[in-house]
């Protein structure tokens, strides 16, 4: 073994598991995960009650009790949990995406299923007039889920183009976005309120109720995105190719739509509409690793992006917590100039 | 001598003999018919080569062969059976294609993207194994694409890209080689070059099926020539046998003189144009 020249190093493991680790996005992985390791024991530490680097590992593996475990574990821990997991879920569903369509403009926020779910849940708030936070959520999800239904079904004439996808989904983004309008300016100020807020995206308030099915959920999906990562990766080939090889195209694609628009939806139906992280994360790894092979980089930068934003967003301006989404979406639309900026360039 | 009921049935079942062909298909793209009960047998170990105008149903046939295209009637055969009972994995370690158009993912290297035609191998568990490398370093010693293995995919010219693709295509390891225009956008001398390795694969027992567009490179490089025009087969046969003006003429409508290739002695065919010496 070893005896080609794959212009990359690769881990060979010769065990009952026979794989070939690209060393290069494995020592990425790793450093971005020693990163957010880092960033999460800091967001576990400060805040009102600054705690010692003792006292958080005390409460988190040791036997605290009292106060100071629970400000770590029930307040201040799903918050991070949450911030990493929907983080990686993002990336990936953005990896995803910009793989189907070929392009890295094609990632759920600029496709519209980020805005379905906005409407989704908008439509359980003013128009039901439901304030719980599970109706909200399912509101969240089927919004995402018929958004993503009608770009389909709009989209997918004799097989998938990707950039057909992406013109479809800009347009019922721009749609979506001005039924959202709609519905905040025709309903009470305090409610539309509370609404608009949502619909910038935060984790502010987040507890373990709420959290836990989503990240359970999420992870499920994160297991099924890596498993289907292979197929993923042959249909990059194109249609024919692929076939050829023996991947079952159109079910593949679907199944693999399908995953990354729960992703989405699920990461949206808890923290509203964050954008940037499933936009850029796939493209930072990219930039980092050199190859998209590995569903793993994508989902660590992702987390990293999505939990260094919520720290920012908390400290940034002392006594005041700013909601994660204002951050991305600023980050996200200097990036997207940037973007569109590289590839008029080279086009 | 005895023959089994299992035999008997078996043949009559199958009257194509060989390893791959089409019995009795109807091709269709939304309502238009592109060929009505069309049986053809590849006869193995054959480069056969299809030629035709456009649209004759050429390409469709291919793909038909190749399984990306579901005949409305009749069925392909891949060894006897139904390509349809297949599982595509164990399609693909039969039946190995080299599409017109392929794209090449993101900053990938060479040897990397002809282990891509491993995936019928391959599982979640498997993902790499002694087999995989060994084909791959056999498939890139063929098309002499070795020096190149570690280059990106994106930096070659479109001859040693070409290569790559085929590369990728033999690390299928398989029997029966499909060849959709493979020829297409290369120079005359990358050409030549894949059309002289497509001979030495079939020399070395591959089965290999090629459209063609140019005439010339069909008659002197085919072992069995199908001649197709509207659908139909006008004509099939080694090209010393078949090629004459009248078929140049029935099926591409071109008055043609057809010479003595000066160094293979196969055919070759001169088209006559319009007469401008008047």
């Amino acid at each position: 073994m070893g005896r080609i020249d794959f212009g990359r190093k690769y881990l060979q493991l010769k065990g009952p598991v026979k794989l070939r680790l690209d060393i290069r996005s494995m020592s990425i992985t790793a450093i971005f995960l020693a990163a957010i390791i880092g960033l999460a024991m800091f967001s576990l530490m400060v805040g009102t009650l600054k705690l010692s680097v003792a006292e958080v590992f005390s409460a988190l593996f040791g036997d605290m009790t009292g106060f100071k475990r629970t400000v770590v574990i029930d307040w201040r821990l799903p918050r991070v949990l949450a911030a990493i997991v929907f983080g990686a879920g993002l990336a990936v569903s953005g990896s995803i995406f910009q793989s189907i369509t070929r392009n890295p403009l094609g990632s759920p926020d600029i496709l519209g299923f980020t805005s379905g779910s906005y409407t989704g849940a908008l439509v359980v708030m003013l128009v039901i007039k439901s304030m719980s936070f599970t109706t909200i959520a399912m509101g969240a999800l089927i919004g995402g889920f018929a958004t993503a239904l009608v770009i389909y079904l709009f989209a997918f004439r004799k097989g998938t183009q990707g950039f057909r996808l992406i013109i479809v989904g800009i347009a019922i983004s721009t749609v979506l976005g001005s039924v959202n309008s709609m519905l905040l300016l025709q309903s009470q100020a305090e409610v539309a309120l509370t609404a608009g807020s949502w619909g910038v995206g935060s984790l502010n308030g987040i507890d373990w109720s709420h959290v836990l099915p989503a990240i359970l959920f999420v992870l499920v999906l994160l297991i099924f995105a890596v498993i289907m990562n292979r197929p993923l990766r042959e249909m990059e080939l194109g249609k024919d190719a692929a076939k050829s090889h023996g991947v079952h195209f159109d079910r593949t694609q679907f199944l693999l739509i399908l995953i990354a628009v729960a992703l989405t939806a699920s990461a949206t139906a808890i923290m509203g509409p964050v954008t940037f992280v499933a936009l850029a994360a796939p493209q930072i790894a990219l930039r980092f690793t050199n190859t998209a092979e590995s569903l793993a980089p994508t989902a660590a930068v992702g987390a990293f992006v999505l939990l260094s934003a919520d720290v920012l967003a908390q400290r940034m301006i002392p006594g005041m917590i700013l909601p994660v989404g204002v951050l991305t979406l600023s980050l996200g639309g200097l990036y997207l100039v940037w973007l569109l900026f590289h590839q008029a360039r080279s086009a | 001598m005895v023959i089994t009921k299992a035999e008997l049935q078996s043949q009559t079942i199958s009257p194509i003999r060989s390893r791959l062909g089409v019995e009795d298909v109807t091709t269709q793209y939304d309502h238009r018919v592109i060929s009505q009960n069309l049986s053809i047998e590849i006869p193995d170990q054959s480069f056969t080569v299809i030629i035709g105008p456009n649209a004759c149903g050429k390409s469709t046939l291919l793909r038909t062969l190749s399984n990306l295209i579901k005949p409305s009637k009749g069925h392909v055969l891949l060894d006897g059976k139904k390509i349809s009972t297949y599982k595509s994995k164990e399609v693909a370690k039969k039946l190995g294609l080299l599409p017109q158009s392929s794209t090449a993912p993101d900053g990938i290297t060479v040897a990397n993207l002809v282990a891509h035609g491993r995936y019928p191998y391959q599982n979640l568990i498997q993902q790499w194994t002694e087999a995989d490398e060994h084909a791959v370093m056999t498939a890139m010693e063929l098309t002499n694409t070795t020096e190149l293995a570690n280059r990106f995919v994106d930096e070659l010219s479109g001859g040693q890209r070409q290569r790559v693709w085929v590369a990728m295509v033999l690390a299928q390891q398989t029997p029966l080689l499909l060849l959709d225009e493979p020829t297409t956008y290369l120079d005359i001398s990358h050409q030549i070059e894949l059309l002289e390795l497509f001979t030495d694969l079939n020399e070395q027992g591959n089965t290999l099926v090629a459209v063609l567009h140019d005439l010339n490179h069909a008659a002197r490089y085919a072992t069995h020539l199908i001649a197709m025009k509207a659908g139909k087969v006008i004509a099939q046969g080694h090209p010393s046998d078949i090629v004459t003006e009248e078929l140049v003429e029935e099926v591409f409508g071109l008055k043609c003189k057809v010479i003595k290739d000066p160094v293979t002695h196969t055919p070759l065919i001169v088209p006559l144009g319009r007469d401008r010496s008047k």
